[in-house]
């Protein structure tokens, strides 16, 4: 339990809040800080020892290819976030509804488990061209089955494991007060498992992402992220490379950001334990 | 004093004349591996009346808590009986006879103190200004009225075993069943929660079947005394402790000389009991 999950008391001391204010001010600035000396660092390298710029474009460079791009840009990420959405709700639901019936039926638990094992070692992003064969190669259908399934096994794994967390004395309690399934559920069950399921999504997003752009690599529509960054590296626009792996890293923070909110909502309750 | 959704006079509800606990020949086996089962316990008869307080002592492995879960229904017996209050364990169960708190807490970490002393009562669909009504007489009544919206981790040991208490009295069962509630506390706060149960108890006017391996507990606490032997758990003996009834019950009873020769009889009950098997486990303390 951290201090500050603890309710508030009810005249906290000025003095005490301020420095904690301070303090997590601090911790916000430190990365800050340190991202601005390392990029500035990187500038002055490449000014410095001029490094060519196929090797390592300046960021002033960069910068400057993402500002001219910016729609570009903007719209690739677009695509390329909806795809990853998409793939992440889709394979997190079917995710989470298989742990539940694994943790529910012993047979169904058998089945999975080596269908997830294997799952897990392939090379998923690499199936996007079979996929874009299937269901053509002018949608974004094949990307998103591609995030499903790279995003369904942690999801997976960790619900089940949360699902099975559930204490022998918090069990011993439900039946004593001849609590029904449903209401033994909703009092323990989901409560132990939610923060599980939560770390599995927030593993699941930067994977979604990463996913969603890498599967471009390898054919499909010439939309997204991925696809731009190909084309510019290909046309030795090594700056306008990486303003679009800016813009994909932005789209990474956002979805990282967006559910990392969502485990703080949805955990605010059950966070001890 | 029957819990309220027992209070409806169906037939098998239960009667003010019945035991609150009746075990009849009861015997449990457990499989063990590769056809090795385990007998826990063998031929236990028992018979707790209303209102009395007695307590289950005996060695690591003599079946003590296997009883206590038989009568809770949190377990089946191989063989025999158990009535709760004139009905089989599982009715008493499904009519919420009885309360029970465990060794561990096993409070829910996510909820409130109060939402946690709540939580039988919202399971068997109280409203919710009956249930807060209820939780706040709990919470007086074990002295935590101060930390009803705490949540359980910023409670010391002994304030949890507290609030696992208050729940399992919610719904003011005629029968408290605890399996060493206080095993897991210091000394000091072990004695002071021995004081605040024998109080309550006069409050209640509860029946309770207490596990426990501390003989002064047991003796302090009990009007009767069960010694169980092990390997096959079953009862050795039963020491009548006569200490007077629950409320008269004070610190001063420690250094009383009937509380030691009540001591001395479990003491030796234990080890005579068990055919020459030396009673490990138990604590004398």
């Amino acid at each position: 339990m951290s201090a500050a999950a603890a309710p508030a008391p009810a005249a906290a001391p000025a003095p005490g809040r301020a420095r904690r204010t301070a303090a997590a001010w601090g911790h916000r600035a430190a990365p800050v800080v340190l991202l601005v000396l390392l990029v500035a660092a990187w500038q002055a390298v490449v000014a410095l020892a001029e490094v060519p710029p196929f090797l390592l474009p300046s960021p002033s460079a960069v910068a400057a290819e993402f500002a001219e791009f910016l729609p570009t840009i903007a719209s690739a990420a677009l695509i390329t976030g909806t795809n990853a959405l998409v793939g992440l709700v889709v394979g997190a639901v079917v995710a989470i509804a298989a742990a539940v019936l694994a943790s529910a039926v012993r047979a169904v638990d058998l089945l999975l488990d080596p269908v997830v094992a294997g799952l897990a070692v392939v090379p998923i992003v690499a199936l996007a061209p079979v996929l874009y064969t299937m269901y053509g190669a002018s949608v974004e259908t094949g990307r998103q089955i591609v995030v499903a399934v790279a995003v369904g096994v942690p999801v997976f794994v960790t619900t089940l494991r949360g699902l099975r967390q559930v204490r022998p004395v918090h069990r011993d309690l439900m039946r004593a007060y001849a609590a029904t399934p449903r209401q033994a559920v909703r009092a323990v069950t989901i409560p132990t498992a939610l923060p599980f399921v939560f770390t599995g999504l927030r593993l699941a997003s930067s994977l979604a992402v990463i996913s969603a752009i890498v599967a471009e690599y390898f054919g499909g529509p010439r939309s997204g992220i991925g696809s731009f960054i190909t084309t510019a590296a290909a046309g030795s626009n090594y700056a306008r490379a990486w303003a679009y792996v800016l813009g994909g890293v932005l789209v990474g923070l956002l979805f990282y950001g967006a559910t990392s909110a969502v485990e703080r909502w949805g955990t605010r309750g059950v966070r001890r334990g | 004093m029957t819990a309220p959704t027992a209070a409806g006079a169906a037939p098998g509800a239960p009667t003010a004349t019945a035991a609150a606990v009746q075990v009849t020949g009861v015997g449990r086996v457990f499989p063990g591996e590769g056809g090795r089962s385990v007998t826990a316990l063998e031929h236990v008869d028992l018979t707790v009346g209303a209102g009395e307080f007695v307590s289950l002592i005996g060695p690591s492995g003599c079946g003590k808590s296997t009883l206590l879960r038989l009568v809770a229904d949190l377990d089946e017996p191989t063989s025999g009986s158990i009535a709760v209050f004139g009905r089989p364990a599982r009715e008493a169960r499904l009519g919420h006879d009885y309360g029970i708190a465990f060794q561990q807490a096993g409070l829910l970490p996510w909820r409130t103190v109060r939402a946690n002393i709540e939580l039988p009562l919202s399971l068997h669909g109280v409203g919710r200004g009956a249930r807060r009504e209820r939780a706040d007489e709990m919470l007086a009544l074990v002295g935590l009225t101060d930390f009803a919206d705490h949540f359980p981790d910023q409670l010391s040991g002994g304030m949890q075993q507290r609030v696992a208490i208050a729940r399992a009295l919610a719904e003011r069962p005629s029968l408290l069943l605890m399996d060493e509630p206080f095993g897991a506390l210091d000394e000091m706060t072990r004695e002071r929660l021995q004081s605040e149960l024998v109080r309550i108890c006069a409050e209640t006017q509860a029946a309770v079947v207490f596990v426990t391996h501390s003989i002064p507990e047991a003796v302090f606490l009990s009007d009767r005394v069960v010694v169980m032997s092990a390997r096959p758990g079953r009862i050795a003996g039963i020491v009548d402790v006569g200490l007077g009834r629950s409320g008269s019950r004070d610190d001063a009873l420690r250094e009383d000389e009937a509380y030691f020769a009540a001591v001395t009889a479990v003491r030796e009950a234990l080890h005579g009991g068990a055919d020459g098997v030396p009673s490990r486990g138990v604590e004398t303390r």
